[in-house]
């Protein structure tokens, strides 16, 4: 700020300091959920029952983590003032001490004990996938992701990056579209080389392996635009392939379903997903 | 011995000097010195490379690279830095200098095959350079399939002939340790000096002997799996080709068997000169040596059965990753005992901070730091949202860069005045110390941020939201990048200078049989073996 300040330069820059609090207030209510946010410093914003849990379980690990971590930290303070060699010239010839090598082996086995119980709960919440309202096909390629419904139309579509869109890097030309409050089933596969299917604010990230048919699910609880990124490497454009799901009311669902088939009809259709419908 | 030394000097092979003393060297302590200026070349080809890398990802698009060199630099940056840098400074270096040192032996078992295994790592390093100026990804130059070198992005994708030409220099690079673990093994079981039974053997000693069993064990699975990668890359077998009946899971498998044992291989010789330095310069005996020595058979052990860790997310059955779980934290129980024997050595001691305990506190600062994020990620729940996110990076560079690193300059300031017989600046080594501390710590924290709001980890470029933690983290790659200029301008001003060290420059903290000798140490010691109480 060079600018010197007349009474309509203040006045200018209260309406600029204005306008930045009001843009700030509103990308960061559209960048609530389902995207990282700038300088965020913890896990995104859950949208869903399991990253629900996952968050729960992660600050609870992060609060014994950061203890010992400050444990330890504090124990080298106090070694560096108490035990330096001048204030304490003669040092002790001290090599065991049975009880508190006991300690130092017994209370983290207590500790570990104590995490890994919440731990197992979670994975099993995760890995027991429920019974489902929605399956999509999702097959990884070099460097696009490709959708498919077998049991909502039996349409297929490829979601490419889009450059016009915002997001950058994280906008596609075609949204995985689902209702909400219900339970998704994602089957991945790959036909090239190994991707990986995530969405962070989900919980989930399953990896896309050619011959290999993985699967997840989800139960998103909020409407909404919802990213994630293909995380395993894949070549070139590794950074190039994000992807985005359209959590809609289950009636906007239904009027997608209808204008996605007629849109994605002429589609040369992906042979395998269509035949498992088919054999139903 | 002594017919040994008469014919010797009969045929004129008393010490051999120029380009000789080299080239043909069977001396531990010339090979160990090749080492150690070979991992520091090395490591500085590596560490450009990570700075390009963060110079990359500074602001968010694309700047430098083109998209699939941003991959060769990423793939041989990791290679680099675990194969040719810290391997070879730990266990080529250190290990070759000391380890008949601290036992009291003439030298190592297998001298000739001494000098093979360092030339064969030369040769696997020009192999590697190699790489990046051929073909890989269709179109472009150098191997980028990352330093795990999954298949089928390792077989398919990359047709041109740059994964042949890694996979060879890792092939090399395996042989030469092999053959270095077979000299290491066969040294200490045979060559102790009398009366240094295992139990009264010097942890570093300890831990190059675990190290090495490790590598002998692994490295043979690496050499399996990626023998498999290359059949598949050029006669037609089909292990990991799904369209074959093959599996791209199980070079994953095979990798990672390899794979885990081989970041304890980067760690574990770590621990035992943090183990030398502590006692030193506190002035005491360590604490609970024989707890020490078996927490680091026991880390070695249960290295081998935690593999899975690194593949949650590729769709293992959940019993399967349950008992990765429980496996995977139990490594915690004896890595604390490590971490508690070290402050309690530290302990009622009267400490000396001379340069090489800076680096030795601030190892167990990262290593711990390191350490606690690896019980998160342990945890197959939350790993699925971090894994393949910068929260891993952030996570194996605090304890096998860094803490490995910090390691690594502990060693060098704790030996230096051993090797070359010459005393550095302290004030440079604790500025050095000071800078890379600061810079590393601003590099690695933010990435656990950038990790838990999921950027995911090998990418050139990022969403806009990720820009402020990445500008801060580069900042510090800078930081750590000046660091080291720090630490050359201090071995080159110890070598002019020319400041003699004593035999002894540590005083009564230094009880291992290296500081007995002259600094430096005669071509040839131990003539006589020193007996030990």
């Amino acid at each position: 700020m060079k600018m010197s300040m007349g009474p309509i330069g203040q006045r200018l820059l209260g309406l600029a300091v204005l306008g930045a609090v009001l843009v700030g207030m509103g990308g960061a209510a559209l960048a609530e959920v389902g995207q990282p946010k700038p300088w965020e410093m913890n896990l995104q914003t859950a949208a869903s029952p399991i990253m629900e849990s996952i968050h729960h379980f992660h600050s609870f690990l992060f609060w014994i983590i950061a203890a010992i971590t400050v444990l330890v930290l504090v124990l080298l303070i106090v070694v560096a003032v108490k035990f330096n060699a001048r204030t304490n010239p003669v040092p002790s010839r001290t090599t065991h001490n049975t009880f508190i090598e006991i300690v130092w082996t017994l209370v983290p086995v207590l500790i570990l004990i104590g995490v890994a119980i919440p731990s197992f709960r979670l994975l099993f919440d995760q890995l027991d996938i429920p019974k489902s309202d929605v399956t999509i096909k999702a097959t990884g390629k070099q460097w696009y992701w490709s959708y498919a419904y077998p049991d909502n139309g039996n349409f297929e579509f490829d979601s490419l990056l889009a450059h016009d869109k915002q997001p950058r890097l994280l906008a596609v030309d075609n949204e995985i579209v689902v209702p909400v409050n219900k339970v998704i089933r994602v089957q991945v596969t790959a036909a090239d080389v190994i991707h990986s299917f995530a969405v962070p604010s989900f919980g989930i990230k399953i990896d896309a392996i050619p011959g290999r048919l993985n699967e997840t699910w989800f139960k998103a609880t909020k409407e909404g635009m919802f990213y994630g990124q293909c995380s395993e490497l894949c070549g070139k454009d590794h950074a190039f392939m994000p992807i985005a799901v359209r959590v809609v009311s289950d009636a906007e669902y239904a009027k997608w379903i209808e204008e996605a088939k007629k849109k994605f009809a002429a589609f040369p259709s992906n042979s395998y997903a269509s035949a498992e419908a088919l054999q139903k | 011995m002594a017919t040994n030394t008469a014919t010797l000097d009969s045929h004129g092979h008393g010490t051999p000097t120029g380009w000789r003393r080299w080239i043909y060297s069977t001396n531990h302590k010339d090979i160990g010195t090749m080492y150690l200026v070979f991992a520091i070349l090395a490591g500085l080809i590596g560490g450009a490379m990570s700075v390009a890398i963060r110079y990359e990802l500074m602001h968010p698009g694309v700047q430098l690279f083109a998209n699939a060199t941003y991959n060769v630099f990423v793939t041989n940056h990791g290679l680099i830095m675990i194969f040719f840098m810290v391997m070879p400074a730990m266990i080529g270096g250190f290990g070759n200098w000391m380890v008949p040192l601290m036992i009291g032996a003439p030298d190592m078992a297998f001298p000739r095959m001494n000098n093979i295994s360092f030339w064969l790592l030369v040769v696997a390093f020009m192999l590697l350079i190699i790489s990046s100026f051929v073909e890989g990804e269709p179109g472009s130059l150098g191997a980028g399939p990352g330093w795990t070198m999954y298949a089928p992005l390792s077989t398919s994708g990359h047709p041109g002939p740059a994964v042949d030409f890694g996979i060879l220099a890792l092939h090399l690079a395996g042989a030469s340790s092999i053959l270095g673990a077979i000299n290491f093994i066969t040294t200490i079981f045979n060559m102790r000096a009398p009366g240094m039974t295992l139990h009264k053997m010097p942890l570093f000693a300890w831990s190059i002997l675990v190290t090495v069993f490790l590598l002998l064990i692994a490295l043979p699975v690496l050499a399996g799996a990626i023998t498999m990668l290359l059949t598949d890359r050029n006669f037609g077998t089909t292990f990991f080709t799904a369209s074959g009946g093959g599996d791209p899971v199980l070079y994953q498998h095979l990798f990672w068997f390899f794979g885990h044992p081989e970041v304890y291989i980067v760690i574990l010789p770590g621990f035992g000169i943090i183990s030398h330095v502590i006692s030193t310069f506190s002035r005491k005996p360590i604490f609970g040596y024989l707890g020490m020595a078996y927490a680091m058979v026991a880390i070695g052990g249960i290295g081998f059965v935690v593999w899975a860790h690194h593949m949650y997310t590729v769709g293992m059955s959940s019993t399967a990753q349950a008992y990765f779980v429980a496996a995977t934290m139990v490594i915690a129980v004896p890595t604390g005992v490590k971490i508690f024997s070290w402050i309690a050595t530290m302990w009622g001691g009267s400490i000396q901070f001379r340069a090489p305990m800076m680096w030795a506190v601030g190892f167990v600062f990262v290593f711990t730091l390191g350490g606690v994020t690896g019980v998160v990620l342990a945890n197959a729940g939350i790993d699925r949202v971090v894994q393949d996110t910068y929260y891993v990076i952030a996570h194996f560079h605090y304890v096998m860069g860094v803490a490995a690193v910090f390691a690594i300059f502990a060693g060098w300031y704790y030996w230096f005045p051993k090797i070359t017989g010459y005393m550095y600046s302290d004030g440079i080594a604790k500025l050095h110390f000071w800078v890379m501390f600061i810079g590393v710590n601003i590099l690695f924290f933010p990435q656990h941020f950038l990790g838990l709001s999921g950027m995911p980890r090998r990418y050139i470029d990022y969403p806009d939201a990720f820009a402020g933690w990445n500008y801060v983290s580069s900042i510090g790659s800078y930081i750590s990048a000046f660091s080291v200029l720090i630490f050359l301008w201090g071995v080159v001003l110890a070598f002019m200078r020319k400041e003699r060290a004593a035999d002894n420059p540590w005083g009564e903290g230094a009880t291992t049989l290296e500081w007995t000798l002259p600094s430096p140490p005669p071509f040839h010691q131990f003539e006589v073996l020193p007996r030990v109480k």
